[in-house]
């Protein structure tokens, strides 16, 4: 039991800060960050608990499973965890300073524990319909926190993606009525063993595809993502980022390998991965003609979340040991996204607090007066174009080498482009950083802020590209698993 | 000395080769965080980075020499490996890269003596430098690749350098093509991997036991290879970046032509095809054949258009493009004289360009001369940086007994010896002749022309003709390519290591 | 026959639910509107509600299945403050001056 509660605190704690920071406004920030700081803690924790005590598996309340709140930690969920929790804590950092007045910081910190609250029981939970529960909170916190962008654009853009999430929930809980309809039970483990192929299993499969994939913005599902995510606050951006688009893409994954494995096919595998191509290309290119920083890190987003289906396919063909690589490596692929991305819009939103604005053409020369800011800028791009060291360049290194062993060449040549496409949006950015301007007396002009950035950039680029191998061993512990 | 070499050696340990890649990674990421305005700082810090990697490869030289086996292995993945190892041929490019950085690294400090933005240029140079070394290091090919890859992103920086929009355009262009390369040099070293499994360097090759089913696949990998790396070291026709980034800072286009990119380039294809491929299988599959044509039509198109440039800094640099292929000759053609050769000039042409970049340097920054057709009595207003660059050139023409000579010797017996001698040697008698034509000009202008007003003198010859710091890095690197090709007979000369190279890969 | 009058109503309600959420589907895909688009996604909740409920139903005496129930009122809630929040941000909407 004394393990187990590693898994309850994780979500209790956010949850605990957001009431707290609602109640006592005017230490609002103190609390935010003391208890993002005592989160990640306790997502350590919750990993190394899996190392070593197993999968954990908790019914709330002494409720039997399938009627209570069921929690379900592997090592999948726990590294998710701490994804999530790693980058929460770097954006709170930064938030820190990020917002000016008593006002915002008040508005701005209960949203913000409810978020990773929301992504903590997500990634948590272990019956379809608390998923369905969180996906809600997710989806409101998360709008809610793009209207504190204020701006009517902001607005439309919030409200847009509370349809959107709202949309995508609903596909979602009718295909868990459908599941249960046929189960009775809720309980994803359960559901797996009990699956059988037919019709209302494909309609359940498809309803919560479709659902998902509007939330993950995949291709063509995507179009309310850019502007969603470059309207936001910029730590808001970087979790909407980072973090929302890989819950819903890891309840793809749960629910594809896991409790619907008996139903997927190759056939079906390929769609998604050909989907992900296009959002890889299409991505990838809007990128590049982005003419804000900010909508360039969006629509890299969508090219970024591209590749991660574009594993699905490999994986359905590939079997022992290198189905293994090759989901480490997804995961991985997912990770150095997650930290790359996160830094990427933090340093967007100290470019554009010097700046005044975000439009590419015109930041030479705030790119020269904030070097750091532009060097995290540059480690970011090193993992978004996935170039060594990064974890983005193992995961396509895995994603090459699958793509080889299995035939399935195009896929090749879908990174190819996407890579060089990348290398252009990035350096098209890096290129403003050189320039006639007297260099700056000191490397840091806006330290507080550019120390999280930083973090969070070498996590993306060395962290994960060099010291990344125990990943595998983590996820070896990932449970129910169907042939994981 | 030598019980202090041993303990050293004991002291370091097998992690060796980690260090020398450390020794000026860390220093570079040190150097990005120091003030500019603190010159002294960092001018200690440059030099005692240089010095220490170069006395670290001096123990390493040591320990090999006494049988120490040097490793360093680290998993980033399953089945993925980093692996630094010290073996011949990496020696002979580790020493080139550590002692030629000493050196430009002095240069490079006397030249940017009041350039704005020196912590960033010299992190990044740093950086350069670490990545070099670690591709000479590099075990295996997927480390090659990382470090390969880490090179274009540790130059981009330093081609952009000047910050003007001249400069921007040239890096851009140098990204695209160099970034291209490396995409492709991925592509195919995972294909190879997924075919063949670790891809650990071996002398003699590693492929050869291979199915005849994968033979043709592993025709289009050498292809792929050979593309990849070829944009680094410049074969036409993948060396339109070349003369582009000329706009760099002189020391940025002596280490870009001497040691880094275009040797990183070259000194991949020396190793795909001895270490990979293993020669002999290369010949088997028919892949060097093309290789020659290629190498052979980049050394005679390079000279030509070496010839009708009035640019100095433009007029090296398609020399370079000719000459860097005599070293892919070499590795096309089989025989051990030919890859003697080879990988001779690997060092040679290094020391030699290096020099002639220096003084291209030396004569913009003291005179304002960037053009040939401006040097005209150059020789009498400064006569030890024209002597330098009269050696590199004679060098360059291969004139004895200048070290270039020792590495054309060398192509030409190897040429006879495979029998290819029909073609190889009108290519390498009408590229000399070319070499001639575009370099005597030069020396004949500098030394016997009366002289023109300089263009825009800004240092005074005082007790020197130049800067002490811009006069002595060339004057010593001429001495190297003459001492190169005077004792070439000596031990620890770059030709006694080619030969012991060579030895190992014909067994 | 007595199974067919068990069952039909059921299965109508399964019907109807199903139906309320296409059109509810249909609604928010088509209508430009936000205030629109919010009441098709709450007919589409209706629908997947109506469906839970039509579930739960196990027979003329037995009593109904719970849990879909609880399911029901949790996704009420859920919809409830979802919808608020929507038309909060609908009049923030109007109000806002900027362009």
């Amino acid at each position: 039991m004394y393990e187990a509660a590693s898994v309850v605190w994780v979500i209790s704690l956010p949850l605990l800060g957001a009431l707290l920071a609602t109640v006592w406004r005017q230490h609002a920030a103190t609390i935010g960050w003391v208890s993002s700081v005592l989160t990640a803690g306790c997502a350590i924790w919750l990993l190394w608990v899996v190392q070593h005590a197993g999968v954990q598996e908790l019914a709330l309340g002494g409720w039997e499973i399938g009627l209570g709140i069921s929690l379900y930690a592997d090592g999948l969920a726990a590294v998710m965890v701490l994804m999530s929790s790693l980058v929460v804590l770097g954006c709170s950092m930064y938030a820190r300073q990020y917002f000016r007045t008593q006002r915002q910081h008040e508005l701005f910190w209960p949203l913000w524990l409810l978020l990773a609250t929301a992504l903590n029981a997500l990634f948590l939970a272990g019956d379809l319909f608390n998923v369905y529960v969180t996906l809600e909170l997710l989806g409101i916190s998360a709008s809610a926190l793009t209207a504190l962008g204020a701006k009517r654009a902001a607005l439309r853009a919030a409200l847009r993606y509370l349809v959107v999430g709202l949309l995508g929930s609903m596909l979602y809980l009718m295909a868990i009525t459908l599941l249960y309809a046929a189960y009775g039970t809720l309980n994803a483990v359960q559901i797996a063993e009990a699956l059988q192929v037919n019709p209302l299993g494909w309609a359940a499969l498809l309803l919560m595809l479709a659902g998902l994939a509007l939330k993950m913005a995949l291709f063509p599902l995507h179009f309310w993502l850019p502007p969603a995510h470059s309207n936001a606050p910029a730590p808001v951006s970087a979790a909407l980022s980072a973090l929302v688009v890989k819950a819903a893409f890891y309840l793809v994954v749960r629910l594809w390998f896991e409790v619907f494995a008996p139903l997927t096919t190759p056939l079906l595998a390929n769609v998604l991965g050909a989907l992900g191509a296009m959002a890889v290309l299409w991505g990838s290119w809007s990128a590049l003609r982005a003419e804000r920083l900010k909508l360039l890190a969006a629509y890299s987003s969508v090219a970024q979340l591209g590749y991660l289906v574009m594993f699905f396919p490999l994986l359905m063909v590939l079997e022992g040991e290198a189905r293994q690589w090759l989901f480490g490596a997804m995961v991985l692929f997912a990770l150095s996204h997650a930290f790359a991305k996160s830094a990427l819009f933090l340093a967007a939103g100290i470019l554009l607090r010097y700046a005044g604005h975000d439009r590419i053409r015109e930041l030479s020369g705030t790119t020269q007066f904030l070097p750091l800011t532009t060097f995290v800028i540059a480690l970011a791009g090193i993992a978004l174009v996935g170039l060594p060291p990064s974890g983005a360049f193992l995961g396509k290194w895995y994603l090459l080498d699958a793509a080889f062993q299995t035939g399935q060449w195009w896929w090749v040549l879908v990174l190819v482009a996407g890579s060089l496409l990348a290398t252009a949006y990035v350096f098209r950015l890096l290129g403003h950083a050189f320039g006639h301007l007297p260099a700056v007396k000191r490397p840091f002009v806006a330290a507080t802020q550019e120390i999280p950035a930083l973090a969070l950039a070498l996590m993306a680029t060395f962290g994960l590209g060099l010291g990344a191998m125990s990943l595998w061993s983590w996820l070896a512990h990932t449970g129910t698993g169907a042939g994981l | 000395m030598n019980e202090l070499l041993n303990v050293l050696t004991d002291a370091l340990g097998e992690n060796l080769p980690l260090w020398i890649v450390l020794s000026s990674f860390s220093v570079g990421l040190v150097i990005f965080f120091v003030q500019e305005g603190s010159h002294r700082l960092r001018t200690t810090l440059n030099l005692l980075a240089a010095v220490v990697k170069l006395l670290l490869v001096g123990v390493l030289i040591w320990g090999v020499y006494h049988g120490q086996v040097y490793e360093v292995r680290w998993v980033i993945a399953p089945n993925l490996e980093l692996l630094l190892h010290a073996d011949a041929l990496s020696m002979l490019f580790v020493t080139l890269s550590a002692l030629l950085w000493l050196v430009t690294t002095v240069y490079a400090i006397g030249y940017l003596e009041h350039s704005p933005h020196r912590s960033r240029f010299f992190g990044f140079f740093s950086l350069c430098v670490s990545a070099t070394v670690g591709l000479a290091l590099a075990g295996n090919l997927v480390t090659f690749v990382m470090f390969y890859e880490f090179l274009t992103l540790a130059t981009y920086p330093l081609v952009a350098h000047k910050g003007s929009h001249e400069a921007r355009k040239a890096a851009r262009l140098y990204l695209a093509y160099t970034f291209t390369g490396g995409l492709l040099l991925l592509v195919a070293v995972v294909w190879l991997k997924s075919i063949a499994g670790p891809l650990t360097f071996v002398q003699g090759g590693i492929l050869d036991s291979l199915p005849a089913e994968t033979h043709s696949a592993l025709r289009w990998i050498f292809l792929l290879m050979i593309v990849g790396l070829g944009v680094k070291a410049a074969l036409v026709p993948l060396h339109g970046w070349l003369p582009k980034s000329m706009v760099a800072p002189a020391p940025v286009s002596a280490l870009l032509h001497a040691v880094a990119v275009v040797k990183a380039g070259a000194f991949g294809i020396v190793r795909v095809v001895y270490d990979v491929y293993g020669v002999e299988f290369a010949a088997f599959l028919g892949v060097l054949v093309p290789l020659g044509v290629v190498a052979a039509f980049t050394i005679v198109y390079g000279s030509t258009l070496a010839l009708f440039q009035d640019s100095l800094k433009k007029r090296l640099a398609y020399s370079t493009v000719s000459q860097v292929s005599y070293i892919i000759l070499g590795t096309a053609i089989l025989g051990p004289l030919a890859t003697v050769g080879g990988i001779v000039h690997l060092v040679h042409q290094g020391i030699m360009k290096i020099t002639l970049f220096f003084a291209a340097g030396n004569y913009a920054e003291t005179l304002g001369i960037h053009r040939v057709s401006q040097m005209n009595g150059v020789g009498k207003r400064m006569p030890l940086t024209t002597l330098a660059f009269t050696l590199g050139a004679l060098g360059m023409i291969g004139i004895p007994p200048m070290a270039g000579f020792i590495s054309k010797w060398y192509l030409g017996l190897g040429a006879l010896e495979a029998g290819v001698l029909l073609w190889v040697m009108p290519v390498l008698i009408a590229s000399s002749l070319l070499n001639a034509a575009y370099f005597l000009p030069i020396l004949y202008r500098a030394w016997f022309l009366p002289a023109d007003p300089w263009p825009d003198e800004h240092i005074k010859a005082q007790r020197w003709e130049t800067h002490g710091m811009l006069l002595w890095p060339p004057v010593i690197t001429a001495s190297l390519a003459l001492l190169a090709g005077l004792l070439a007979s000596a031990p620890f000369s770059p030709l006694e290591w080619a030969q012991l190279i060579t030895a190992r890969e014909y067994k | 026959m007595a199974g067919l009058s068990a069952i039909n109503p059921q299965f109508l309600y399964v019907c109807a639910g199903i139906f309320l959420f296409a059109i509810g589907l249909w609604g928010t895909w088509l209508h430009a509107h936000y205030v629109r688009k919010i009441i098709s996604l709450n007919v589409m909740g209706a629908g997947v509600f109506l469906t839970l409920i039509a579930v739960a139903y196990r027979g003329e005496n037995l009593p109904p299945d719970p849990v879909p129930h609880a399911l029901v009122l949790t996704g009420i809630v859920v919809a409830v403050s979802a919808t608020a929040l929507a038309l909060v941000i609908i009049r923030r909407l109007e109000d806002a001056t900027d362009v």
